[in-house]
């Protein structure tokens, strides 16, 4: 990937693809400053801008297939034009943008048109769609940014963004502490992805992308390795990825539309994007692309693991979320072998995923909110959508074969293998028991939820949803049956991502691909059928069970990552504070308020000389007579 | 024989205007019938100084020494000479001010009646008005212009003892506190005279050194003869004693807290602002053209005196409780960073002294016309506890407060950051580096006290038998508008009035 990289200037209709922002932005503002006397209008408002947002992305991208060079850039104004430092607010729709602003547009917008329903009742849904907007506004922004500056603006946009929507019910406690807690493991991300902008601009004296990816080329390897390992911090960070991956989960008491939209198909898939925008820097440094790998094949088992023992629906599907885009950061840490697959997944993910939240979302919706599985069960013929598109979204999700995830799952697991050496194998094989454990936590969570007997609560009426909410789930469930056959097959996602990544390498395969979907079909047997044995034969317990093994118990404390960010980050912060705060007080303020005393006691004792009489004061300046005329006989004669 | 001197009454005129205004002033007050007496002389007097900042803008530029070389008209001389006329213009406003509101007149209407007894209670409830402090301060304004633009000794002398003679008088007119101010008036007096004494010493010394009292001359001597330094020096010495007293420069500054709290606040005005211009102009023309070339000698003085002045000023002001001594104290603190750049002796260290001169000006005739309106039941309320939250009162006059005592501390924006500003770098450039360290620390504490004010007011309860707030007569809102406003102007866009104080700032001669 030696080739320069140059983007056209947006010309035509392309010149206002600023409009994909700009439309957003506006709204949320419209919304949120607005007033009450918009809180009618703000559900139609918020959807129609995405809506028409979609309209315009899908028009954008039909004109940009059209065009011979692929990738234009528009230059909107000069964001920081100091000597030496400029920084151009522009805009980039490339074949990999393009593919984010659909997905971004289109499912945000069905995710919008659900809101609609769900968050019907709700008093403070005006802020809620501003909110959505917002969000909007800056993930477009981060995708279509044309240089990492720009891309950082948006970051911390949908940073904010989901800050907000987390604690949306903000008088909740537990919400409040889950946005804190987001808040804070993203801005540790964050430190590097700003790092990693600081070393370009140092090395390559520029953060736009045609400079920085096309110069790529002259960093030597160690600044390759650091910012490789620096723009991996902030995706771990944005993407809920080891060591930063506990905010996700919690991220959950948020509206569930907000999971869906925001948890599950974009926001949380930045990371991923980020890695496959500096694919030229990560193809100059294997170790680079090693750690990204290891650190995706780490947190899909984690994620798979903490899924099998959580109760709580949601959190079942948050920590699926984190393990499948473990799978996107293996793909995207094979080098050029995975980027396209990596990107698929994420298409295919969004789809599906997106699906499921709804899906939870209209359970809860007609279970007065509940989210405890073990309170669920024989949900199947009380809401018959919600158990039809929900069935095809964990079909998809367990790679059920020829529907969406079995094409971009098995890709991967295939390109870990292909890897070769021992890594491939280790690599490999964490993919494939994942997707064995995939199959069990989901397949628990169906039966759970849709079968056996009814555990429900005293004064629980299950209901299917109002159209609004089960339409925008029958979209998606037709994109989780589909998405992956038309992406591989009919309208190939590898060529039209070509002009980003190049070609990938012909594959040397260690274990024959149909081999590899064989084992794949095994595992997720095995997976389901370990489900029907633990959990669909048995009674459900409505309470869980407290004396539980030593590995379920791990399970349900997330593989104990909380315990550990407390007791290596959380407390030494702590003391740190402390011991700072007492330096500050006694020493800082001591020397301070020392000084201060000193100098106020000598303005006391100084001030005594001012004792009123005039014969004082006389004799005052013939002293300082005699010693003027002194000191100038000194410089004169001395 | 002695042949009597051309006379440039173009150069002189904005000297002749503000005496003409003394002197018609003084037969008004013989002869105007005393029912029209108050407006007769206020006219007078305002016309004087409007007719001398119209001179100078018209002769502006103008280069020449006349009356046998006596009094220059340059640059700095018509620079300072309008800077006063505006200063004074502001003065007199406030020193009109009478309205029932604020107690009436400031001044008693017959000073010589001795304080408590009968007729002096009479008097104090009396409409009667004073109306000799407008001649009287315009002759001491006409006094300062020449004290600034004389080239030579004696002149300068003699318009030292006409600034001087008035003040003292106008220091014990106050309308209460009669005590108090006749007690500052003696004080002003007796160590005026003793520094008078001083200079006059100094001016003979040099004299019989250089055998001539032009300033001119006693450069050319100083260059290279053989005759006994001693006296040279000693003489010098003693100039910068004279000198530094009236500029208010430690350790010749104890007059001031005590004249400053004891005088009417509107003399209080004319004395800060005006005296300190008029102090540090001859200061300048008597170092830069009379001393130009012997300043090793005199710069390590100055040097040691500034830092005194800037300890003495700023560290001092913070124990103050009383407003009015604490703006005494910062006039000292400012007199020692202005001396930060007129060492420089150079045309920067001349143009930053200028503009550091009329900021300092605008901003301290505003900050006592602020004092002027906070009062109680016993006149002006000065004691710092009754300004206790009185932003909760009066807004406005609380905000343009913390204005002028946000540009005394020197904060951008305000005139005093740029006067600051170019002081220190005429300062740093000249290589006063430490100089300026000892400034800017001295400018840190000073910020304390400024700062604790604004405190006080905005943040403090106020109490409960606080003062009022006086709604001001239209002549003190006109002054305290036009302070404010250039104390805002001079420190967002000073470029215009930096250029011109840089083009002024060239010695004739």
């Amino acid at each position: 990937m030696d080739e320069t990289i140059e983007y056209a200037a947006a010309t035509g209709a392309l010149s206002s693809i600023w409009l994909l922002v700009a439309l957003p932005l506006l709204s949320a503002a419209v919304l949120l400053l607005g007033g009450r006397r918009l809180d009618k209008t703000a559900p139609v408002l918020g959807t129609g801008v995405v809506a028409v947002d979609f309209v315009l992305a899908v028009y954008y991208v039909v004109t940009l297939a059209d065009q011979s060079n692929r990738a234009v850039s528009l230059q909107v104004f000069s964001f920081i034009p100091v000597n030496g430092l400029q920084v151009d607010a522009g805009l980039l729709l490339d074949p990999l943008s393009a593919v984010f602003i659909l997905l971004i547009t289109g499912v945000g917008g069905l995710i919008h048109l659900y809101s609609v329903g769900y968050m019907h009742d709700d008093p403070g849904r005006r802020r809620f769609f501003g909110y959505l907007n917002l969000f909007v506004a800056a993930m477009l922004l981060l995708v279509l940014g044309n240089s990492f500056v720009v891309l950082y603006v948006g970051w911390e946009g949908v940073g904010l963004a989901s800050y907000l929507l987390i604690a949306f019910w903000y008088t909740r406690p537990a919400a409040a502490t889950a946005a804190k807690k987001a808040f804070i493991m993203n801005r540790v991300g964050d430190v590097g992805l700003l790092i990693a902008i600081f070393v370009m601009f140092a090395t390559l004296g520029s953060t736009q992308f045609s400079d920085v990816l096309g110069g790529a080329a002259a960093l030597t390897g160690g600044t390759a390795t650091a910012l490789a390992l620096l723009l991996l911090l902030g995706a771990c960070g944005k993407s809920g990825q080891f060591p930063l991956q506990a905010w996700l989960p919690d991220a959950m008491e948020g509206p569930t539309p907000v999971s869906a939209l925001i948890h599950a198909a974009t926001m949380v898939t930045a990371g991923v994007y980020l890695i496959a925008r500096a694919s030229p820097i990560y193809n100059l440094t294997q170790d680079g692309r090693t750690v990204v790998a290891i650190v995706g094949a780490v947190t899909l088992l984690i994620g798979c693991v903490a899924g099998c023992a959580k109760d709580d629906i949601k959190r079942v599907l948050a920590w699926s979320t984190v393990s499948q885009i473990g799978y996107m950061f293996l793909a995207v840490g094979l080098g050029p072998a995975g980027y396209a697959v990596g990107i698929l997944h994420l298409l295919t993910h969004g789809f599906f995923k997106a699906g499921l939240f709804l899906g939870a979302g209209s359970v809860m919706h007609g279970m007065n909110d509940e989210v405890d599985m073990r309170k669920y069960g024989a949900l199947a013929t009380r809401m018959k959508i919600t158990f039809a598109t929900f069935t095809l979204g964990y079909l998809a999700l367990i790679g059920f074969p020829f529907l969406s995830g079995y094409y971009s799952k098995d890709l991967i697991i295939e390109a870990a293998f292909d890897k070769g050496g021992t890594s491939g194998w280790l690599l490999g094989g964490a993919a494939l028991l994942g997707a064995g454990l995939t199959a069990f936590y989901m397949t628990r969570l169906m039966l759970m939820t849709f079968f056996g007997e009814a555990r429900w609560d005293e004064g629980a009426h299950p209901h299917e949803s109002p159209t609004v909410m089960t339409a925008p789930m029958i979209v998606l469930a037709f994109g989780s049956v589909f998405a992956g056959f038309v992406l591989v097959h009919v309208f190939s996602l590898e060529s039209w991502l070509e002009p980003v990544f190049g070609a990938p390498p012909e594959a040397d395969h260690v274990i024959e691909p149909i081999v590899v979907t064989l084992l794949v079909l095994v595992l997720v047997a095995v997976g389901i059928a370990a489900a029907w044995l633990f959990v669909g034969r048995r009674q459900v317990a409505r309470t869980a069970p407290v004396s539980v093994s030593a590995v379920v118990s791990a399970a349900r404390a997330n593989l104990y990552g909380d315990a550990l960010n407390e007791s290596v980050l959380m407390r030494p912060g702590q003391w740190l504070t402390r011991a700072l705060v007492f330096v500050d007080n006694k020493g800082v303020d001591g020397a301070v308020n020392g000084v201060a005393a000193l100098i106020g006691g000598s303005s006391a004792r100084l001030g005594r000389a001012q004792n009123g009489f005039v014969r004082t004061y006389a004799l005052g300046m013939l002293g300082g007579s005699i010693l003027v005329v002194a000191a100038l006989l000194a410089v004169r004669f001395g | 024989m002695i042949e009597a001197p051309s006379v440039s009454y173009t150069g002189l005129s904005p000297v002749l205007f503000v005496f003409g205004a003394a002197l018609i002033g003084v037969l008004a007050e013989a002869f105007v019938p005393r029912a029209y007496r108050w407006g007769v002389q206020l006219t007078i007097a305002l016309g004087g100084v409007l007719g001398a900042l119209v001179s100078v803008a018209l002769i502006a530029g103008r280069e020449e020494l006349t009356i046998s070389r006596a009094v220059a008209v340059d640059g700095p001389a018509l620079f300072l000479e309008g800077t006063l006329a505006l200063l004074g213009l502001l003065s007199i406003l406030l020193l009109a001010e009478r309205s029932p509101d604020m107690g009436g007149s400031a001044f008693v209407a017959q000073a010589a009646v001795p304080a408590g007894t009968a007729l002096d209670r009479q008097l104090a409830t009396h409409a009667r008005t004073q109306t000799e402090v407008f001649p009287l301060a315009s002759f001491a304004l006409g006094g300062m212009m020449l004290f600034a633009a004389a080239n030579n000794l004696l002149v300068m002398f003699v318009a030292l003892e006409v600034l001087s003679l008035p003040l003292y008088l106008l220091a014990g007119l106050a309308r209460r506190r009669r005590l108090l101010s006749q007690e500052a008036a003696l004080k002003y007096f007796l160590l005026g005279a003793f520094t008078s004494a001083f200079f006059l010493y100094g001016l003979a010394l040099i004299y019989g050194y250089a055998g001539t009292v032009d300033l001119r001359g006693i450069f050319d001597q100083a260059a290279g003869t053989d005759k006994s330094d001693a006296l040279f020096v000693i003489g010098l010495a003693m100039l910068i004693v004279g000198l530094l007293f009236k500029a208010g420069v430690a350790p010749f500054h104890t007059w001031t807290p005590d004249v400053y709290q004891g005088a009417p606040t509107s003399v209080t005005a004319l004395m800060a602002a005006c005296t300190k211009v008029a102090a540090f102009g001859a200061i300048l023309r008597v170092l830069y053209v009379g001393f130009g070339n012997s300043d090793w000698t005199w710069r390590p003085v100055l040097y040691g005196v500034a830092i005194v002045t800037l300890i003495v000023g700023s560290v001092l002001a913070l124990t103050q409780t009383d407003v009015k001594r604490m703006l005494a104290y910062s006039s000292i603190a400012h007199a020692g960073f202005i001396l930060t750049g007129t060492i420089a002796n150079n045309q920067a260290g001349l143009s930053s002294t200028m503009f550091y001169l009329l900021t300092y000006g605008l901003t301290t005739i505003g900050s006592f016309a602020v004092v002027m309106l906070v009062r109680d039941a016993d006149g002006e309320a000065s004691h710092l506890s009754q300004w206790a939250g009185l932003a909760k009162r009066s807004p406005l006059v609380a905000g343009v407060f913390s204005l002028f005592l946000l540009a005394l501390a020197g904060i951008p924006l305000t005139s005093g950051f740029t006067g600051k500003f170019v002081v220190f770098r005429a300062g740093l450039d000249a290589g006063a580096g430490p100089l300026v360290v000892v400034a800017l620390l001295a400018s840190a504490v000073a910020a304390f006290f400024y700062v604790r004010v604004i405190v006080l007011m905005y943040f403090s309860e106020p109490a409960a038998d606080g003062p009022t707030v006086a709604v001001p007569g239209m002549l003190t809102t006109v002054a305290l508008a036009i302070a404010a406003a250039a104390t805002v102007l001079l420190g967002v866009a000073p470029g215009a009035v930096l250029d011109l104080a840089n083009q002024a700032a060239q010695f004739v001669g």
